[in-house]
C-alpha cells in the first residue's frame, strides 16, 4: 500500500466528480417530475506534491469547498479517484479510512460553527489525540494539548474555557491546533481566513505559512481571495462551476492568465497597489445555476469572448506552458482581456 | 478637519454614541467628527467593532435601546438632524439620504415584491408624483422599471413583479440601491454593500455606484473593511479604530504616506502578489474592549512605535495637505 | 465583516452558559415559585409516610364522608375529610402523589430514552434509519393516545408497570421528534463535520457532539410532558384501569367520589385540585426553564 512513499505527488486527484441528487418529495415523484441532479464537482484532476501549497480560487457555489471535503472523503466521490501517499482513499475500509484521518485534515472558514460550543478547549483540540490514541492519560494528554496551544499562539491557561470565551481570530487559531495537534502531513484550508478582520487575517496567514515551514506541511488552499492566494501558493488552480478552467504556477498563472474567467477575476480585485480607476473587464450576469449549467463551455454565458463552439461544445484542458493548463477554444488566438498588459 | 463651505453636505461634530450592556457602557463612538463634500466619495475603512457602522447609523437615526447617542451635533445641510422629530427625521431618511444595508436579503421585505417597495419608497417622498389616482400608478411604475434599469437589471418590467428571493446576492443588492436610490437622495450611505459578494459581482456593483454618483450628482459614503475597494473608488478616506477616527485625508494621500501606525499595519498586512516570499508584518493582538477605555492612545497596546508620550488622550494632528492623523508622531509636512 | 467580533478572551464573560441560564430562570419568580411547588409535592411524596397524619388504608367507617375541618362535623385531624369507607383524604393524596408522581418521572425517563436514541439515529444516520423510525412515529401519532393507552391496558390488564408500559409506547414519540429535528440541524454544522474530520466514529459524533448541545429542548419538552403524563395516569385510574385499590391514586379517588358528589363534594374536589395544581405547576415551571435555556428564546 505504501509502494509509491516519496514518489510522486503527495495527493492525487483523478477525474473527481460529486454530484448530489436533489431531494425528490412525494408530491414531485406523483407529478412524475424528473430528478434534478447538481454537478458540484466535474471531473476534476491535479497532483499536489509534499510540502506544496496549491490554492484553489473560485466564487461561491463553484464547488470548491465541496471538492475539499470530497478530497478527504467527508464527502463520497460519485465518480474518480483520490489517492495519498500511494494509498487509494477510496479503496479504505471505515477504519482503516479514520486512521488515515490523522494524516489528514481540515481547517474550516467559520470560527463560530466549527467549535462545539459545549466542549472546552481541551476537549476540542484534545479530541484527535485520544480518537487515535496518541496520548495516554490525562496528565500527558493535557500537555501535549497545551503544547499545540502555544504553537498557535494561545496559553495553557486558555485550555478550560469554552469557545465563547474567545474572539474570532483566537477561535480560529484553536480550529487550527485541532488540526495540527496530531501531526498531519497534509491539510485542506477552507478558507481559514475569510470570515477574519484584516489584521486578524494577516496574523493567521502568517502562522499558517511559519506552521508549515516547521511542521512540513502541505496545504490545499481554497479562497477567494485572489490576494490571499497569490501571496502564499506554490500552484493555483482556477475553479468555475464545478470544473478547473485554469491550473499551474502563480507566477505564470497569475501573471500571464490564459483564461478570461482567470482574466477577468483578476480585473475585479481591487488593488491598493493601483489606485484610481482602471479599464475593467466587465462580466456580465451572474453565476448560473448549478442545477442548470449551460451547456458546452460553462462560461460562456459571461464570457466577452465567447463564440458559436463555445456553446456546442466543453472545451479540454490543454497545455499552455511548463505545468500550466487552461481549458478555453479560443486560446490559441492569444486573446487577452487586460488591456494593461496587452501593450 | 477643516470649517464647513457651502459645499459641505454633511458634517458630524464630536459623536459620541453608547450601548449599555451588563458589563458596563460600551462606547461604540467616540468623538467622531465627519465631512461629507457635495458630489464626493467618502471612504471609511475599519475592522469589526471600529464603530464605522454605528457613526452611520447614528448620522442616519437608527440607533435604538441600548443604545443611545450621547453627544455631538449632526448638521445636514446646515439642519441639525438631532434636533428633529420622528415625523421629520423620517422625511430626511431616504428622501434626503438613503442608506443600503450590508445583507441585502435580511434587509429586503420577503413578502413584497421588488416593485412594491420602489413604490412604497417612492410614495412615501413624493417628488412631484401626479395626483390623479392612475397617473400616479403609472408614473410610480416608470420610475421603477427606469431605476431597475439603472442599476443593471435586464427586463426591469417582469422584474418589478417578482419577489427579493427570486433574485441572486448580486442581484438584490443592485435592487437595494435600487430602492436606495428612487428617490434621488443627496446622499447615499451605502455599509459594506459588496462584502457578501463575489469579486466579478463587487466590481459590478462598485462600478454602478460610482457610476450613478456621477449621474445624480450625489455625494457617497462607503463603509467598507477593503482598502483596495477604497483606492479605487472613494476621494477621501476615514481610518477608523475602536470607535476613533485614527486618520484622514485624500485617499492617494493616505494609502501612498499614511501616517498612523494603524493605517501603515492595516496597509502592510494585506497579502499581495508583490509580497510574494517576504514576511508580512501583521499588528499582533487585537482590538481594545470599548469599556472603561485608559486614557491613552487607543493603539498603545499593539503599537510599534508606542513610547511613554502616547498614554494621555491624544488629539488629531495635522499632517499637511488636509491629512490628519491621531498620534503624536505626526508632524506638519510642507505640501509639495 | 459583521461587527460582532468585539469580545476579547479578557472580557467578563467568565459565567458558563448553564450558571447565566440557571440566573434567568431564578429570575422568573412565577417559575421559580411554581418550581418551588412541585419540589413540595415531591418531597411529600418521598417522604409520605412521615408526614402524612394516618394510614392510608385505615379504614373507619365511624368517619365515613366526614366533611372538612372547617365544616360542621369535620374534625382537625382529618383536615380534607374522609371518604366513604371512611380513610382521611389528605393522607391518600400525600400518598396519591407518590404514584402520580412516580409514572409521571417514569414514564418521561424512559420515554426521553428512548426517544434521544432513536431520534438521534433517524437524525444522524438518516437513510432507511430514518424512513422506519419516522413511519412508526407517524403511525403512533394517528392514535388518539388516551384510547390507544385504554387499548393496552385492557390487553395487558392493571398494574404499575403496566402503565408506565402503556404510557411509554407512545411518549417516546415526542422527544424523539424533538431529537430528530434538532439532530437533522445540528448534524450540519461545521464542528460535527470537524469531528467527523478528525476521525470521530458515529457514536462519539451523536452522544459527545450533538446531543449535548441539543439536551436543553428536549429536557424542557419533557418536564412539559410529564403534566401530561401525570394527567393520563389519572384518567387511567379514573376509568379503572390504573393502580389498583387499595393503592392510592387521584384519579381512582376522583371517581370514587363520583358517586357522592352532591352530598360529599370534597372526595373528588380534594384530588382533583391536587391534580390541577401539580399539573400548573409542573407546566408553568417548565415553560420558565425553556424561556430560561433555549436560546431561541433569548432577544
Amino acid at each position: 500500500m505504501t509502494a509509491n512513499r516519496d514518489s510522486g505527488p503527495l495527493l492525487s486527484v483523478e477525474g473527481v466528480s460529486k454530484t448530489y441528487r436533489s431531494g425528490r418529495r412525494l408530491a414531485d415523484r406523483l407529478t412524475g417530475r424528473p430528478e434534478t441532479f447538481v454537478q458540484a464537482v466535474n471531473n476534476v484532476s491535479f497532483g499536489i506534491e509534499r510540502g506544496e501549497i496549491m490554492g484553489l480560487i473560485g466564487e461561491s457555489g463553484c464547488g470548491k469547498s465541496t471538492l475539499g471535503r470530497t478530497i478527504l472523503r467527508l464527502h463520497e466521490p460519485t465518480a474518480g479517484r483520490v489517492t495519498f501517499d500511494g494509498t487509494d482513499l477510496g479503496a479504505l475500509p471505515d477504519a482503516e479510512m479514520k486512521a488515515m484521518r490523522r494524516r489528514m485534515q481540515i481547517i474550516f472558514q467559520d470560527p463560530y460553527a466549527s467549535l462545539n460550543p459545549r466542549r472546552t478547549v481541551a476537549e476540542i483540540v484534545g479530541l484527535p489525540l485520544q480518537l487515535h490514541g496518541l496520548a495516554t492519560g490525562r496528565g500527558a494528554l493535557r500537555e501535549k494539548t497545551a503544547e499545540i496551544l502555544e504553537k498557535v499562539g494561545l496559553k495553557s491557561m486558555h485550555l478550560d474555557r469554552y469557545p465563547h470565551q474567545f474572539s474570532g481570530g483566537q477561535r480560529q487559531r484553536i480550529g487550527i491546533a485541532r488540526a495540527l495537534v496530531s501531526h498531519p502531513e497534509f491539510i485542506v484550508c477552507d478558507e481559514p481566513v475569510s470570515a477574519l478582520d484584516v489584521s486578524i487575517q494577516a496574523q493567521i496567514i502568517q502562522l499558517l505559512t511559519d506552521l508549515k515551514q516547521e511542521m512540513g506541511l502541505t496545504y490545499l488552499f481554497i479562497s477567494h481571495d485572489i490576494s490571499v492566494i497569490g501571496y502564499l501558493s506554490d500552484r493555483v488552480a482556477v475553479m468555475y462551476l464545478g470544473e478547473i478552467v485554469e491550473l499551474g504556477s502563480v507566477e505564470t498563472v497569475l501573471a500571464n492568465p490564459r483564461h478570461p474567467y482567470t482574466q477577468s477575476l483578476m480585473s475585479a480585485v481591487p488593488e491598493v497597489d493601483r489606485p484610481g480607476h482602471r479599464s475593467r473587464v466587465r462580466l456580465t450576469g451572474d453565476l448560473p445555476s448549478p442545477l442548470a449549467p449551460p451547456p458546452g463551455c460553462k462560461f460562456h454565458t459571461r464570457c466577452p469572448l465567447a463564440i458559436d463552439i463555445c456553446r456546442q461544445k466543453a472545451p479540454v484542458a490543454e497545455s499552455v506552458g511548463p505545468g500550466h493548463t487552461a481549458a478555453c477554444h479560443r486560446l490559441h488566438e492569444n486573446l487577452s482581456l487586460l488591456e494593461q498588459e496587452a501593450s | 478637519m477643516s470649517a464647513p463651505t457651502d459645499k459641505t453636505l454633511l458634517q458630524v461634530e464630536g459623536l459620541r454614541t453608547v450601548f449599555e450592556t451588563r458589563d458596563g457602557t460600551v462606547c461604540a463612538v467616540d468623538g467622531v467628527d465627519v465631512i461629507v463634500e457635495r458630489g464626493e466619495c467618502l471612504g471609511v475603512v475599519g475592522e469589526s467593532g471600529s464603530g464605522k457602522s454605528v457613526t452611520f447609523n447614528s448620522v442616519m437615526g437608527l440607533v435604538r435601546s441600548p443604545g443611545r447617542i450621547e453627544a455631538g451635533r449632526i448638521m445636514f445641510e446646515g439642519r441639525d438632524l438631532r434636533a428633529l422629530n420622528q415625523t421629520e427625521m423620517r422625511a430626511v431618511r431616504g428622501r434626503d439620504i438613503a442608506m443600503t444595508m450590508q445583507d441585502a436579503m435580511t434587509a429586503l421585505n420577503p413578502a413584497l415584491t421588488v416593485g412594491e417597495q420602489i413604490a412604497e419608497m417612492l410614495e412615501a417622498h413624493d417628488k412631484g408624483l401626479p395626483s390623479g389616482r392612475n397617473a400616479r400608478r403609472r408614473a410610480i411604475r416608470a420610475h421603477s422599471v427606469k431605476m431597475l434599469g439603472l442599476v443593471g437589471i435586464a427586463s426591469p418590467e417582469t422584474r418589478l413583479g417578482q419577489y427579493p428571493h427570486e433574485f441572486s446576492g448580486g442581484m438584490r443588492q443592485r435592487i437595494m440601491i435600487a430602492i436606495a436610490l428612487a428617490s434621488m437622495p443627496k446622499l447615499l450611505i451605502a455599509d459594506e454593500p459588496t462584502t457578501a459578494l463575489d469579486v466579478t459581482i463587487q466590481a459590478q456593483v462598485l462600478e454602478l455606484i460610482t457610476d450613478t454618483r456621477a449621474k445624480l450628482g450625489m455625494s457617497v459614503v462607503l463603509i467598507t473593511h477593503d482598502l483596495g475597494v477604497v483606492a479605487e473608488h472613494c476621494d477621501r478616506v476615514m481610518v477608523m479604530y475602536a470607535g476613533q477616527v485614527v486618520e484622514q485625508g485624500r485617499t492617494a494621500d493616505v494609502i501612498m504616506r499614511p501616517k498612523h501606525p494603524y493605517t501603515k499595519g492595516l496597509l502592510g498586512s494585506l497579502p499581495r502578489l508583490s509580497l510574494r516570499g517576504q514576511r508580512i508584518e501583521p499588528i499582533e493582538g487585537q482590538v481594545p474592549e470599548l469599556i472603561d477605555l485608559p486614557a491613552q492612545c487607543r493603539f498603545y497596546s499593539r503599537c510599534r512605535e508606542r513610547g511613554p508620550e502616547c498614554l494621555k488622550n491624544i488629539e488629531m494632528r495635522d499632517a499637511g495637505n488636509g491629512q490628519t492623523a491621531r498620534c503624536v508622531r505626526v508632524q506638519k509636512e510642507l505640501a509639495t | 465583516m459583521p461587527d460582532t467580533d468585539t469580545k476579547a478572551s479578557t472580557g467578563p464573560v467568565q459565567e458558563t452558559i448553564f450558571r447565566r441560564n440557571m440566573r434567568n430562570f431564578v429570575g422568573n419568580r412565577l417559575a421559580f415559585g411554581s418550581a418551588l411547588v412541585v419540589l413540595i409535592f415531591i418531597f411529600l411524596a418521598i417522604f409520605a409516610p412521615l408526614v402524612a397524619p394516618h394510614d392510608p388504608a385505615e379504614t373507619d367507617l365511624f368517619r365515613r364522608l366526614q366533611p372538612p375541618a372547617w365544616m360542621p362535623g369535620g374534625e382537625w385531624s382529618y383536615l380534607l375529610g374522609c371518604d366513604a369507607l371512611g380513610r382521611d383524604i389528605l393522607t391518600r393524596i400525600i400518598y396519591g402523589a407518590r404514584i402520580s408522581i412516580f409514572i409521571g418521572a417514569a414514564v418521561v425517563l424512559v420515554a426521553t430514552t428512548i426517544g434521544i436514541i432513536a431520534g438521534l439515529a433517524a437524525g444522524y444516520l438518516r437513510g432507511w434509519v430514518d424512513m422506519v423510525i419516522s413511519r412508526v412515529v407517524d403511525i403512533l401519532l394517528g392514535f388518539p393516545y388516551l384510547i390507544f393507552a385504554i387499548g393496552l391496558m385492557a390487553m395487558m390488564g392493571p398494574g404499575l408497570i403496566n402503565i408506565i408500559i402503556a404510557l411509554v409506547y407512545k411518549e417516546w414519540v415526542i422527544p424523539c421528534r424533538v431529537v430528530r429535528g434538532e439532530t437533522l440541524v445540528t448534524r450540519e454544522l461545521e464542528y460535527v463535520e470537524a469531528a467527523r474530520a478528525l476521525g470521530a466514529s458515529g457514536r462519539h459524533i451523536m452522544l459527545r457532539e450533538i446531543l449535548p448541545n441539543i439536551l436543553s429542548p428536549v429536557i424542557v419538552v419533557s418536564t412539559i410532558r410529564m403534566a401530561h403524563v401525570i394527567i393520563l395516569e389519572a384518567s387511567l385510574s379514573f376509568l379503572g384501569l390504573g393502580v389498583q385499590p387499595p393503592t392510592a391514586s387521584w384519579g381512582a379517588m376522583v371517581s370514587d367520589g363520583r358517586a357522592f358528589i352532591l352530598q360529599a363534594w370534597w372526595v373528588s374536589t380534594f384530588p382533583g385540585i391536587a391534580i390541577l395544581l401539580l399539573v400548573l405547576a409542573i407546566n408553568v415551571a417548565s415553560q420558565g426553564l425553556r424561556d430560561a435555556f433555549d436560546p431561541r428564546f433569548h432577544e
